[in-house]
């Protein structure tokens, strides 16, 4: 809402206070205000002159040479606009003034002709171009007859005012009005409100009647529909003021009819319509639901297809407007236009509403409706426009209104007490602190002691409970003025959740192993949803979840995987010469069996990571190292060390991943993610050089976490440890090997770690070493080296049995 | 035999002097001292000696042995200090070479706020909650007095997936589904912190995702006031002990009265400035007291119990801290950006 801050003051003694003082005060009291402008930068030396006279410049075709009285003296100016003309009160920059984007006017020479000053546009004093009639848009202003000669042009056309911009919440449909921003200024300066007049002479010859009656066959979405019909307008532009406030307010000044009701609109927060009467086409008015594929070409020239979820205003035949939202190009208000009946209704805020976000039409109607309008202001407001009409088009008010009248206009009745609002508050104010802020609201109350009850103006529709009262007494009061305490409430032990502990302990741990924690979006596109999905998740998962209405193909399904957005990440840095990346994310993925949801999808916690480059820079003496398998292996085996979780491996393959270089990833045989390297061609396509993943669901690690471990006591007895290499075939896995020699060993054998890998010349062809380091050790008594060397060999007949394997001497 | 100790000890003493290595004295000490050493040899003549002589030429046979010994054991200790001091000399480094590289991991930046926000108010008795990111209807905008068809749902116009689901447009259902566990028996305080979706078209100040964190306090006795000490600990904390606050009235369905809370310009000190566009006051959350009907929704009797409610952007909060100028930043992901803050 832009509250011009001159014609605030014409209902509200605004004293000393500068616009921006006032903003700064309405602000802390409530409505938030954006930004106090100005109607247009300063100018000066800008006045009203006569023009005289007005001939085409010798040498120039577009020029006129005009002879202009500006009071003191008069001017030789040279003009191009193709408005100007003998007659006319213009405005005049006389030379050494200074116009908006300090243009300074200079005596000039035009082909040869003196010029000594300009005549001005709107747009040259300054005012912003969407609010300049069309009709001038290309051409000077002119002055209504009465404009004195001389005078100063700025206050004149209002130059100077300020504009609060109010940001005005959902609640306070009554500050969409001047005459509400009025009341909330009044509360807060402790001043009374001044009100507009209403009362207007009508023509007793006849009455409404005779010209027109309403019906209403939906009752329950338009409560009130009243008409006044005004006869012989004479369309002209409305008066100077009007148009200045208009503009301050942001809208266009288009005639005096159509003004008027804007003008109305913003004063009273009512809108209304005017219908050229004699374009109406019957003197009947039915307002109904519209019917499904009715049309209506609205004012700005649109086809609406209309469903009955519409209200819609007829003549009885067809709709000749969409009730509370736009009115119908037929019988618009037009330079022709003799007598005009005017709308002022009560239409329900939800079907206003639906039908604006059917049609994409909001207007500055349907904004008022939509937050509801006040039921008491519905007929001043028509009243109003009818005596604006009577004063500024000449019109002929007929006596009476033609009403439907179904609406509530009982005001709310909300108890207050001191004892309550202090509790509440945590104040302290006396019951006289109370009873002055009612009245600084102008809300009637009757006190009883403490106790208040309290009638609330049907222009505040937004107070209906205690609580809305005690927000009005609190802000009135100032939330500045509210003390500093702290809860009395004995409260609770507050913290962490096992759970919550353990994403961050995971989170330190990669992070101490190097990666970098990102944020991606959940909601990605049709490739990337179907990339990269670990295989449990394949499984359970129908299609993936997608939005109703996308606002693009970017984001419309939520993620399967974290990977494909990761990897996004990877290659936006790659293409910034970011080439040595790990990268990490914790977060959800959604999964959901069906394919057509009727519930909410299993949210998974799942950590993901992505590797590419190098891993170990080179320095001195020290190679680089790009990442590999064993990397990125290396990450997750830490972290299930450090979540002291057995977890297995696997080779399998898995959809995106490089066939012989991926692992799923187990716990107590159920597969908790996987880890490899990207399928070669889906690094080609991403632009990326090798990279490596891990991709792991969290729900299940944490549900295998043993959060307090009981205590193993720390062996007191001497280990021994056995180092022992075998050739083996290539293609059997060092995992297996070390699996056999875990179970053949136990209990003696405590730990197994593969040390040594080598493949090569000493080497018969398809076969590879691999050595182990055995460490053997009981929990109560010092192993014998003949009870190791029993267990040596049992593990070396196993494995060579098994496997087809020998030592290696 | 006497004059024959005093000469091999004097002898042995000149050797051991001018012996240069460890080894020389080894042998030195064989030479002497061993089995088959001269001392050895002289003390065997020893039975030759008359019963008087016998402890006379004894004692100086001690004598001339200790004496040995601790020349041995002297000179030992001052050659190994020596190889010492020869080893610690060449072992010397060149300290200013580069040491071997730690891959650096570390945080995001909205991650460290969010920990942080979080410490904060646990240290304040609160428990931290979350909740569905795919919400119903029901508890993302009905439980919290947003009806359908309410005009303040286009402040959120949201995503949805269904009529009845959506991504939660704000964190606050999250605050609902506690009330409805608590069953309306147990004041509590709870954080809530999360992604939340809402249609915006991504740009420098908007994210169709971005994180949230709300606080819900419900008891006995809650005051507006006890609302403002909280917010004015948190931004002391968060912000600096020098940064004042200041509430406003505002308007959120789910409080009455509702707030949104300020604080004074860091950057010119509440002077007024381009940071804050001249007030003096930079907009960091909102809040207010827990709606009757959202309390009642909640299974709590809103003439018994009430509650304050507040959330805040950890996005607007690390672009007013730090200065990030961008919000798309959070989300690019650069590693540039990244590095920048993993230490905030």
């Amino acid at each position: 809402m832009l509250v011009s801050y001159n014609w605030l003051k014409k209902y509200v003694d605004l004293g000393n206070l500068t616009p921006e003082e006032l903003a700064a005060k309405i602000t802390k009291s409530g409505i938030e205000v954006e930004g106090v402008e100005y109607v247009a930068e300063k100018s000066t030396n800008v006045v009203v002159g006569y023009v005289e006279s007005c001939e085409k410049h010798p040498d120039a075709d577009k020029l006129n040479l005009c002879q202009v009285d500006v009071g003191e003296e008069k001017l030789q100016i040279i003009c191009g606009a193709p408005n100007v003309a003998q007659g006319q009160k213009v405005a005049v920059a006389k030379p050494g003034a200074v116009l908006p984007g300090n243009f300074k006017i200079k005596k000039v020479k035009l082909r040869g002709i003196e010029s000594n000053g300009m005549i001005c546009s709107l747009k040259e004093l300054g005012i912003e171009e969407k609010y300049i009639p069309t009709d001038i848009a290309d051409g000077i202003f002119v002055f209504p007859e009465e404009a004195t000669v001389g005078e100063p042009v700025d206050e004149l056309l209002n130059l100077n005012d300020a504009v609060l911009e109010l940001d005005v919440l959902a609640n306070r449909a009554d500050a969409l009005s001047m005459l509400g921003i009025a009341y909330e200024v009044a509360a807060i300066l402790d001043q009374p409100v001044k009100l507009p007049d209403e009362a207007v002479q009508v023509e007793e010859s006849a009455t409404v009647a005779n010209y027109v009656s309403v019906e209403v066959e939906a009752a329950e979405l338009n409560p009130y529909y009243g008409a006044f019909m005004i006869k012989d307008v004479e369309i002209k532009p409305s008066p100077l003021w009007m148009r200045n406030y208009l503009m301050a307010a942001g809208i266009r000044p288009i005639n005096n009819v159509v003004d008027i009701t804007n003008y109305v609109l913003l004063e009273y927060g009512q809108p209304l319509h005017a219908f050229d009467y004699d374009r109406f086409g019957s003197e009947k008015i039915v307002v109904r639901r519209a019917k499904h594929d009715e049309t209506l070409t609205t004012l700005d020239g649109q086809e609406r297809i209309l469903t009955d979820e519409n209200l819609v205003i007829t003549n009885g035949k067809e709709p000749v407007a969409l009730a509370g939202v736009m009115g119908g190009l037929d019988s618009e208000v037009a330079s022709e236009t003799t007598n005009v009946l005017l709308e002022a209704a009560y239409f329900d805020a939800i079907t206003v509403r639906k039908t604006v976000k059917q049609t994409g039409l909001r207007s500055e109607s349907s904004t008022r409706f939509e937050k509801g309008v006040d039921p008491n202001r519905v007929r001043k407001a028509g009243a109003r426009a009818c005596l604006l009409l009577q004063q500024y088009a000449g019109g002929k008010v007929i006596a009476g209104t033609a009403e439907f009248d179904r609406l509530d206009r009982t005001e709310k009745v909300v108890e207050i007490d001191t004892p309550h609002i202090n509790n509440r508050l945590g104040t302290e104010m006396t019951t006289d602190d109370i009873a002055s802020i009612l009245k600084r609201l102008q809300f009637d109350y009757k006190q009883d002691d403490d106790h208040f009850t309290v009638h609330v103006p049907t222009r505040r529709g937004d107070i209906t409970l205690f609580e809305d009262m005690l927000e009005e007494v609190a802000r009135i009061y100032g939330y500045d003025n509210l003390p500093f305490t702290l809860p009395e409430g004995a409260g609770q032990s507050g913290g962490l959740t096992v759970r919550q502990h353990l994403k961050r302990r995971v989170k330190n741990f990669v992070q101490g192993a190097g990666l970098m924690e990102t944020l991606t979006y959940s909601l990605t596109n049709e490739r990337d949803v179907k990339r990269l999905i670990s295989p449990e998740v394949a499984s359970s998962a129908a299609s993936p979840v997608a939005l109703a209405m996308p606002m693009s193909e970017d984001h419309k399904y939520l993620r399967l995987s974290i990977l494909p957005e990761l990897l996004n990440v990877l290659s936006y840095n790659r293409a910034r010469s970011q080439v040595n990346l790990g990268y990490y994310e914790m977060g959800s993925i959604f999964i959901s069996g069906q394919n057509e949801l009727s519930e909410q999808p299993d949210e998974q916690l799942r950590i993901s990571g992505a590797l590419t480059g190098i891993w170990s820079e080179q320095a001195w003496q020290q190679e680089k190292k790009e990442v590999d398998f064993y990397v990125v292996k290396g990450i997750v085996e830490g972290l299930f060390d450090f979540l002291q979780i057995p977890v297995t491996y696997s080779q399998t393959k898995v959809t995106d991943m490089h066939p012989g270089r991926c692992a799923v990833v187990k716990v107590a045989d159920k597969t908790v993610g996987f880890i490899g390297q990207l399928h070669p061609t889906l690094q080609k396509q991403l632009d990326l050089k090798e990279t490596y993943v891990f991709d792991l669901n969290l729900e299940e690690v944490f549900a295998a976490y043993d959060a307090v471990p009981s205590f193993t006591a720390i062996p007191k007895y001497p280990s021994i440890a056995r180092d022992i290499a075998f050739i083996l075939d290539k293609n059997v896995h060092a995992g297996d090997v070390k699996k056999v020699i875990e179970e053949v060993g136990a209990p003696l054998v405590n730990r197994v770690d593969i040390f040594d890998l080598y493949q090569g010349d000493n080497l018969e062809e398809g076969k590879k070493s691999i050595a182990y380091s055995l460490l053997y050790q009981h929990p109560e008594k010092t192993l014998k080296d003949e009870e190791v060397e029993e267990s040596y060999q049992k593990i070396i007949a196993a494995v060579n049995e098994k496997f087809n394997a020998y030592v290696r001497s | 035999m006497k004059e024959q100790l005093e000469a091999l000890q004097a002898d042995a003493l000149q050797r051991i002097a001018a012996t240069e290595t460890i080894r020389e004295l080894q042998d030195i000490k064989v030479a002497y001292l061993g089995k088959k050493g001269s001392l050895t040899g002289v003390l065997r003549g020893m039975g030759k000696l008359s019963k008087e002589e016998r402890p006379v030429v004894g004692e100086i046979a001690n004598h001339v042995r200790t004496a040995i010994t601790t020349a041995l054991e002297e000179k030992t200790e001052k050659l190994e200090q020596a190889e010492l001091e020869k080893q610690l000399e060449e072992e010397t480094i060149d300290v200013t070479l580069p040491g071997r590289p730690v891959k650096v991991g570390g945080p995001h930046l909205l991650t460290n706020i969010v920990q942080e926000i979080e410490d904060l108010f646990i240290g304040m008795g609160y428990e931290v909650r979350e909740g569905p990111e795919v919400e119903t209807d029901y508890f993302n905008f009905e439980a919290l007095n947003l009806p359908k068809n309410h005009p303040a749902r286009d402040m959120q116009d949201s995503f949805y997936i269904t009529n009845e689901l959506l991504l939660r447009t704000h964190t606050s259902p999250v605050q609902a589904r506690t009330m409805q566990e608590y069953n309306g028996e147990k004041p509590f305080k709870m954080i809530c912190p999360g992604k939340v979706y809402r249609r915006d078209t991504d740009d420098a100040t908007h994210s169709h995702q971005f994180t949230q964190i709300e606080g819900l306090y419900v008891d006995k006795n809650v005051r507006m006031s006890d609302l403002k000490g909280t917010l004015d600990k948190f931004a002391k904390k968060m912000f600096g002990e020098d940064r004042e606050i200041r509430l406003r009235p505002s308007f959120f369905p789910f409080t009455e009265p509702s707030v949104e809370m300020d604080i004074s310009c860091k950057v010119c000190d509440g002077k007024g400035c381009s940071v804050c566009k001249g007030t003096g006051w930079i907009e960091i959350l909102g809040g207010g007291m827990v709606h009757p009907k959202v309390l009642e929704m909640g299974g709590y009797d809103p003439e018994v119990y009430s509650g304050f409610a507040f959330g805040m952007g950890p996005e607007r909060i690390a672009m007013l801290k730090y200065g990030v100028n961008d919000i798309r930043n959070f989300y690019a992901n650069d590693i540039r950006f990244l590095k920048q803050y993993h230490k905030a």
